[in-house]
């Protein structure tokens, strides 16, 4: 018995360091975010404010904004990426297929990109005097270069060609992994029974896939709400805020204006219960399993 | 028996079907490569030329490296920013490898129902959004006069829940007969941990710090609040100041973002099984 106790000691000397160190850097600071929610004040001068900041978000239309934009982003970009890495992943599955050692590093390499220099990539590219723009015209399918980042939508589409690129190699490595857990004799049992590759696709390998699938839905969702480093290097939130996202929104309150951190810190807490919410949806996804 | 056998011409047709079908896969497929390695690969050409050549859509190698190199040593303390990327990503690599095998392994090995109790609510840590915290994060590191320096690029993310799960999951293979084995030849518990746990365990060892590393050294956002001064900026700080100006010369910029991305992709190249592992221990 008191060896028992002895050992439970020494495992709390094991765990307490990384207990510790996540309770003051993440569970003090959002608590604190939650108290400074109702604090107003520039910089370090804060006073008690109650709803205020809570009602002020109602009727920011730069908040809306941002929000709208982080779904456009979601419902446009996750869908097309997400298919494309189940389709690559089905490919790539296949054990005789040539070159696949290849095809799957090279398609996983964006990956290995950090964030910043990929959005910088993209955003030479796509500049309007821009490969791009050179090649096109040099086809002949443009007579005016597009000024990509200078309109609202080609801008947007720009972002979501961005985070495709980077990302759906990412979500590959996931199906991929799946799919090495399918039993091949079920495929093979299909075959006998005169089932085609399409059908084979959607009636074993989809149904089969559906967890990972949900939860590569939430990781992208949830990615997505917190975008930051892309919007910022490829359009900086332009133009006229029509890429701007909710983390640099976040960001330019606290640190481009006059520093608002009560109200910025209201605006963090929403994307706390956001993202807390997804995360809850994750967890009881991963429970049915 | 005659009558069940295909006739030549439907088998011919399904050949030309499946011949077709894989034509169209290996299309398909090196489509997706080219898409994935061009941006790369156009990078790398324009780190070597002037920047006219770079947006008239020059693709072919040129000289202008070392002219590009030049310039942007005279534009940015290179060697300096560099330096601060590789020593804070290798900090907080070495810190986070040590604090969260630890709590991963002390969670597994001697696990009761308190501690299973803790590490279901360090899990819900992952629920927190960064852009939720940076502000009193920024607060308190600037009460504690620690703007500018690696303890403030490090601590945040020091200990995370998910290398702390990633910790646990994996010593859950490692064979207990050796612990008890270790402790009747009356070794230490923190001895066993350094001197049979880390060896065996290399792997993980190897995943953890891949990601950890990779994360720190592509860290963008808290770099951005906390590094405030010159000479404490990091390589993704000192890329995206390169596009602040009017006139962006690209060449220069390219070799930057070339410099920024290389240890990264190297890294990758190595040990991209064990990065692979890491993206996906968390559906284990």
């Amino acid at each position: 018995m008191k060896l028992q106790k002895k050992q439970a000691m020494v495992g709390w000397g094991f765990v307490s360091s990384g207990a510790l160190l996540i309770f003051i850097f993440y569970f003090y600071p959002i608590i604190r975010a939650f108290v400074l929610s109702f604090q107003t004040g520039v910089g370090v001068n804060m006073q008690y404010a109650g709803l205020f900041n809570y009602r002020r978000l109602l009727t920011d239309n730069l908040f809306k904004t941002s929000l709208t934009n982080v779904f456009i982003y979601l419902v446009l970009q996750v869908p097309v990426m997400l298919t494309l890495a189940l389709i690559l992943a089905n490919l790539l599955n296949d054990r005789t297929l040539k070159y696949r050692g290849f095809f799957r590093t090279v398609i996983f390499l964006p990956c290995a990109t950090s964030l910043v220099s990929y959005a910088i990539i993209f955003r030479s590219m796509f500049a309007l005097d821009g490969l791009v723009n050179a090649l096109l015209m040099n086809l002949n399918l443009l007579a005016q270069p597009i000024n990509w980042i200078g309109h609202p939508w080609t801008a947007r589409l720009l972002i979501v060609f961005a985070l495709t690129w980077r990302w759906t190699g990412y979500n590959m490595i996931f199906y991929l992994s799946g799919l090495q857990n399918i039993d091949h004799s079920i495929y093979e049992a299909a075959m006998i029974d005169g089932a085609g590759g399409i059908d084979r696709f959607t009636k074993i390998t989809i149904p089969l896939l559906k967890p990972i699938i949900l939860l590569t839905t939430i990781i992208s969702t949830n990615g997505t709400i917190q975008l930051f480093d892309e919007t910022m290097n490829i359009t900086n939130g332009g133009p006229a805020n029509s890429t701007l996202s909710v983390s640099q929104y976040i960001y330019k309150l606290s640190f481009h204006y006059s520093p608002r951190f009560g109200y910025a810190a209201a605006i963090s807490f929403i994307i706390f219960i956001i993202v807390a919410f997804l995360a809850f949806i994750q967890m009881k996804v991963g429970d049915q399993r | 028996m005659k009558m069940n056998m295909p006739t030549p011409a439907i088998e011919d047709k399904r050949m030309t079907k499946r011949k077709v079908l894989k034509g169209g896969k290996y299309t398909f497929l090196c489509l997706a490569a080219f898409l994935s390695l061009f941006p790369l690969l156009w990078m790398l050409v324009s780190a070597t030329n002037k920047s006219v050549d770079v947006i008239t859509g020059r693709l072919i190698p040129g000289f202008y490296l070392g002219e590009n190199l030049k310039t942007l040593l005279a534009k940015a303390n290179l060697p300096r920013v560099f330096w601060n990327s590789l020593r804070n990503a290798s900090v907080a690599t070495i810190a986070s490898l040590i604090v969260c095998s630890l709590a991963g392994y002390g969670f597994e090995v001697y696990h009761d129902r308190k501690k299973d109790f803790l590490m279901g609510i360090l899990l819900l840590s992952m629920m927190v959004p960064f852009a939720a915290i940076m502000i009193p994060l920024f607060m308190m590191f600037g009460r504690l006069n620690l703007l500018n320096t690696t303890a403030a690029f490090v601590l945040p993310t020091t200990s995370t829940a998910f290398l702390i799960f990633l910790f646990r999951q994996s010593t859950r293979s490692f064979p207990k007969e050796i612990i008890e084995a270790a402790r009747i030849e009356g070794m230490k518990e923190f001895g066993i941990f350094f001197r049979m746990y880390i060896p065996i365990m290399k792997s993980t060892f190897a995943t953890a710090a891949v990601i950890t590393f990779m994360n720190a050294w592509n860290s963008y956002l808290w770099p951005l609040i906390i590094m405030q001064k010159e000479d404490s900026k990091t390589m993704p700080l000192l890329i995206s100041n390169l596009i602040a100006g009017y006139t962006i010369d690209y060449g220069v910029l390219m070799l930057a973002v070339t410099l920024s991305i290389l240890p990264t992709v190297l890294i990758f190249l190595i040990l991209q099984k064990n990065f692979a592992d890491g993206i996906i221990s968390s559906i284990r």
